[in-house]
C-alpha cells in the first residue's frame, strides 16, 4: 500500500510551537478512525489469529472450539488447499492483466484523445463509473444471464462457429476470469486516467521533437509517467480480485472455484473454523507478500 | 526517413510560401489564417529572430518548422532537403520549449541525453556532460528538473536540445518565463552559445530589445506576414511600414504630402504645419500623400523663445507645441509635445547638462536632420504597431492583405 500512500503529498510539519493545545489537534483528529480500526479491524485480526490457532473440543458440538496454540491447522490448510491458493493467485492475475490491457487504452483515450472534447470526456467518464450505480453481485448474476447456455451470447457464438456446438460458458474458469476483469476495470481505469489526465502534451511534442516516434514517446514519456497510476490500478484490482469469491460463486464450478469460495464453505458449510481462519490468514500474508514484492520492483516512489 | 546525422554547423532554412489555415474551411466557420504565404530564408550559422506581437504567426510558423504543426500549403526545406513530408521526430530540427517541457521522471543527464540515445549515439552520456558544462550545470546533473530554478531549468532545456546539433535550433520564446535580470543574463549567454557551436539559431519573440540584441538578421512579423527583413540597426534606422517603425523602438509618425523635390530630397508639408525634407530612397512613396517618421532621440527640441537659430530654414520641422509631460530616466529625459494637428511627439535627450532644456508647459520646436527622417506609404496607419493600437493595426493589416491573398478570400 505504500504506492497508494505516496500519492498523496506527504504532511510532515510539525506542529506549531507555543501553544499547547495544538499539540494534541492531530490526535484528536485521528481519534475516530483509530478507534474504527481498532475495533473492526485490529480486534477481528486478533480474533481471526486466535480462531486460527484454536482446535475442536474433544467429543463437543459441532464447530465448538476452544483456545490452544495448534500451529498443525496452518500446515494442514497448506497442505490441503494449496491449488486453490495458486488458482486464486492465477486468476488474480489474469483478470489483472487483462484489467489492465483494456483499462489502459480506455484510460488514454478518455484522458489524452477526448482531451479537446470535455463532453465526450465526461460522457466517457460516467460510462466507466455508471457499473457502479448497481450492487457488485446484481451485475454478476447479470452476466450469469448472459453467459447462460441458452443466452443470445452463447447461441450467437455457437452460430458463428467460434464455439463447438457443445461448448458453455457458465461454470468455465474462463467465466470466472472474464467476471472478474469486467468488475474490477473500473478500479483499473480510473487510477490510470487520474495520471494520464496530468499528463502535459508539450512532454509529447519535446519527445517527438527529440526523435522519438510516437511508440517510443510512448514508452520513454507516456508510460512512465502514468506508472503511478498503473501501479495503484493493478493493487485496486489484484488484492480484491485474489480474494473474491463472488465471481467464482456464481460464474464458476466446481473446478473453477476460489480460495474465497473455500474458505466461505468451510466457515458456513463444514463449520470448521479454525482451518477457515488458517486460511484467510494465510491469504492475506500471501497477498501481502505479493504486493510488497511488486511495489518495490515498480519503484514508483521514485516517480513522484 | 533519414535523420541528418548531427550536422556539426546548421543549415539553410528556406520557407516557401508557407501558409496555415486554422479550422476546417468547409463547416462555413471562416477558418483563421495563422501563417500567410511566407517565404523566407535564414541563412546556415546565423541567429535570425521572428519578432512580432502575439498571435502574429511566429509559433505557428517555428511550429511548422519543427514538425509539429503541418501547413496548409507551402514548403519547409533545410539545408536544401524539402521535409515538409516528414514528422517531428525525423527532422534534423530541435526546440527550446517555451514551457521549456523538460521530462519531470528523468534527471538532468537523461534528459540531456534523451535526443542522442533516440538516434543510438554511443557517447551519449559523455556527449550531454559536455553540453551541461556548456550551460554551466554538470553540478547539477543528477537532479530532477523540479529540483531546478526557472533559469536552471531553461539552460538544461537549451543544452538538450544543443547537444544534437541540430541543423537548425528552434526557440520558442525561451526567456520569456525569466525574469528582466535573468532574461538580460541570459540572451548575452545564448548569443555566445550560438556563436560557440555555430548552428543556425531561429528565435521567436515578441520582445523587440530582446530580437535586436541577439540576432543577427530580424523578421517583423504582423499578421501572418513578414513586414520586413533585415539586421537590426537597418530594420530601426529606416523602416518600411509604420508597423515596424512602431515595434521596433518608438517613431513619430506625421502625415503629409509631397509638394515637390529638392535634388535628393523629397519636400514635404506635414500635417500641423511642419515641412521635411526626406531623401527619395529614405522614402516608400516618392508623390502625393507619405507619412513622415522620426526616431525620438534624433528630435532636437528647443524652446521657442530662441527665434535667433540660423537653422531654421534647413532643418526638419513638425512646427510649435506644447510639453505635456517631461519623465526624467537618469541617462536621458523624455519629453511629449503636443503638436496641434501632428498629434503628440516624443523626444529623448541625453542629460548632459546640469537642468532640463525645457519644462512642462514650455512652447518648443521640434527640428531633425534630413538624414535622419523615412517616408512610408500615404496609406499606412500611423498608429500600427504601437501598444495601444495592436488590435486596430491587426485588423487594418487584414484589410489591407486581403486583395493580394485573393485565394483566401474564395476559402
Amino acid at each position: 500500500m505504500a504506492a497508494l500512500a505516496g500519492l498523496s503529498p506527504t504532511a510532515a510539519a510539525g506542529p506549531p510551537p507555543g501553544r499547547r493545545g495544538a499539540r494534541w489537534t492531530p490526535y484528536l483528529l485521528l481519534a475516530p478512525g483509530l478507534l474504527w480500526l481498532l475495533l473492526f479491524f485490529v480486534l477481528p485480526l486478533v480474533l481471526l489469529v486466535t480462531t486460527s490457532l484454536s482446535e475442536p473440543v474433544p467429543g463437543g458440538e459441532v464447530g465448538q472450539t476452544r483456545p490452544a496454540f495448534r500451529v498443525a491447522n496452518y500446515t494442514e490448510a497448506l497442505a490441503d488447499y494449496w491449488p486453490w491458493f495458486l488458482r486464486s493467485v492465477g486468476y488474480g492475475l489474469l483478470a489483472t492483466v487483462l484489467a489492465l490491457l483494456i483499462g489502459y487504452p480506455l484510460a488514454y483515450a478518455i484522458a489524452v484523445r477526448a482531451r479537446a472534447r470535455p463532453l465526450v470526456q465526461q460522457l466517457l467518464l460516467v460510462a466507466v463509473v455508471a457499473p457502479f450505480f448497481t450492487s457488485f453481485v446484481l451485475r454478476t448474476i447479470a452476466w450469469r444471464q448472459v453467459l447462460a447456455d441458452e443466452s443470445v451470447v452463447v447461441s450467437a457464438l455457437k452460430a458463428l462457429a467460434v464455439l463447438p456446438d457443445d461448448a458453455r460458458l457458465t461454470a468455465t474458469p474462463l467465466a470466472v476470469v472474464a467476471g472478474l476483469t469486467y468488475n474490477f476495470i473500473p478500479f483499473m481505469t480510473l487510477p490510470i486516467y487520474a495520471s494520464l489526465e496530468r499528463l502535459d502534451p508539450r512532454l509529447l511534442e519535446a519527445g517527438q521533437d527529440l526523435y522519438a516516434g510516437p511508440a517510443t514517446t510512448f514508452a520513454t514519456v507516456t508510460l512512465p509517467l502514468s506508472l503511478p497510476g498503473v501501479v495503484a490500478g493493478t493493487l485496486l484490482t489484484f488484492i480484491p480480485a485474489t480474494g473474491d469469491y463472488v465471481n467464482a460463486a456464481l460464474l464458476g464450478g466446481p473446478g473453477s472455484a476460489m480460495l474465497g469460495n473455500v474458505i466461505d464453505s468451510r466457515f458456513f458449510r463444514v463449520v470448521d473454523y479454525p482451518t477457515a481462519a488458517a486460511l484467510s490468514f494465510l491469504l492475506m500474508a500471501l497477498i501481502l507478500a505479493l504486493v510488497a514484492l511488486y511495489v518495490r520492483r515498480a519503484g514508483t516512489e521514485d516517480l513522484l | 526517413m533519414a535523420v541528418a546525422s548531427g550536422a556539426s554547423s546548421g543549415a539553410d532554412l528556406h520557407l516557401d510560401r508557407l501558409t496555415k489555415r486554422f479550422g476546417s474551411s468547409r463547416a462555413g466557420a471562416p477558418a483563421a489564417l495563422a501563417v500567410d504565404d511566407l517565404t523566407l530564408t535564414v541563412p546556415a550559422g546565423t541567429f535570425f529572430a521572428l519578432l512580432g506581437p502575439s498571435g502574429c504567426g511566429k509559433t505557428t510558423t517555428l511550429r511548422m518548422v519543427a514538425g509539429l504543426e503541418e501547413p496548409t500549403s507551402g514548403r519547409v526545406l533545410i539545408g536544401g532537403q524539402d521535409v515538409t513530408a516528414t514528422r517531428a521526430h525525423q527532422r534534423p530540427v530541435n526546440t527550446v520549449f517555451q514551457s521549456y517541457a523538460l521530462f519531470p521522471h528523468m534527471d538532468v543527464l537523461a534528459n540531456v541525453a534523451f535526443g542522442l540515445r533516440r538516434r543510438r549515439r554511443r557517447d551519449a552520456e559523455a556527449a550531454a556532460r559536455e553540453a551541461l558544462e556548456l550551460v554551466e550545470l554538470a553540478h547539477l546533473a543528477d537532479r530532477r528538473p523540479g529540483q531546478l530554478s526557472g533559469g536552471q531549468q531553461q539552460r538544461v532545456a537549451l543544452a538538450r536540445a544543443v547537444v544534437n546539433r541540430p541543423a537548425v535550433l528552434l526557440l520558442d520564446e525561451p526567456l520569456g518565463a525569466l525574469d528582466l535580470k535573468l532574461r538580460r543574463q541570459m540572451q548575452v549567454e545564448l548569443k555566445r552559445i550560438q556563436t560557440d557551436v555555430g548552428l543556425t539559431f531561429v528565435h521567436v519573440t515578441h520582445d523587440q530589445e530582446e530580437a535586436m540584441t541577439m540576432a543577427d538578421r530580424v523578421a517583423v512579423m504582423n499578421d501572418g506576414q513578414v513586414e520586413q527583413l533585415g539586421a537590426p540597426q537597418e530594420l530601426y534606422d529606416l523602416p518600411r511600414s509604420a508597423f515596424v517603425a512602431n515595434f521596433l523602438g518608438q517613431s513619430n509618425l506625421v502625415p503629409g504630402t509631397v509638394t515637390g523635390a529638392r535634388g535628393d530630397l523629397l519636400e514635404v508639408a506635414l500635417a500641423g504645419g511642419g515641412h521635411a525634407l526626406v531623401p527619395r530612397g529614405r522614402s516608400v512613396s516618392a508623390t502625393g500623400r507619405v507619412v513622415v517618421g522620426v526616431r525620438p532621440e534624433k528630435v532636437h527640441i528647443a524652446p521657442d523663445a530662441d527665434r535667433d537659430g540660423a537653422a531654421e530654414p534647413a532643418a526638419n520641422s513638425f512646427g510649435t507645441g506644447t510639453v505635456v509631460d517631461a519623465s526624467f530616466a537618469g541617462v536621458s529625459t523624455q519629453y511629449l509635445v503636443d503638436v496641434p494637428g501632428a498629434g503628440r511627439l516624443s523626444v529623448f535627450t541625453q542629460n548632459l547638462g546640469h537642468a532640463p532644456l525645457v519644462r512642462r508647459g514650455d512652447r518648443v520646436r521640434l527640428s531633425w536632420a534630413p538624414e535622419h527622417g523615412f517616408g512610408l506609404r500615404g496609406d499606412d496607419d500611423p498608429a500600427a504597431g504601437t501598444l495601444e493600437h495592436q488590435d486596430t493595426a491587426a485588423t487594418d493589416a487584414t484589410a489591407a492583405t486581403d486583395a493580394t491573398a485573393d485565394a483566401v478570400v474564395a476559402g
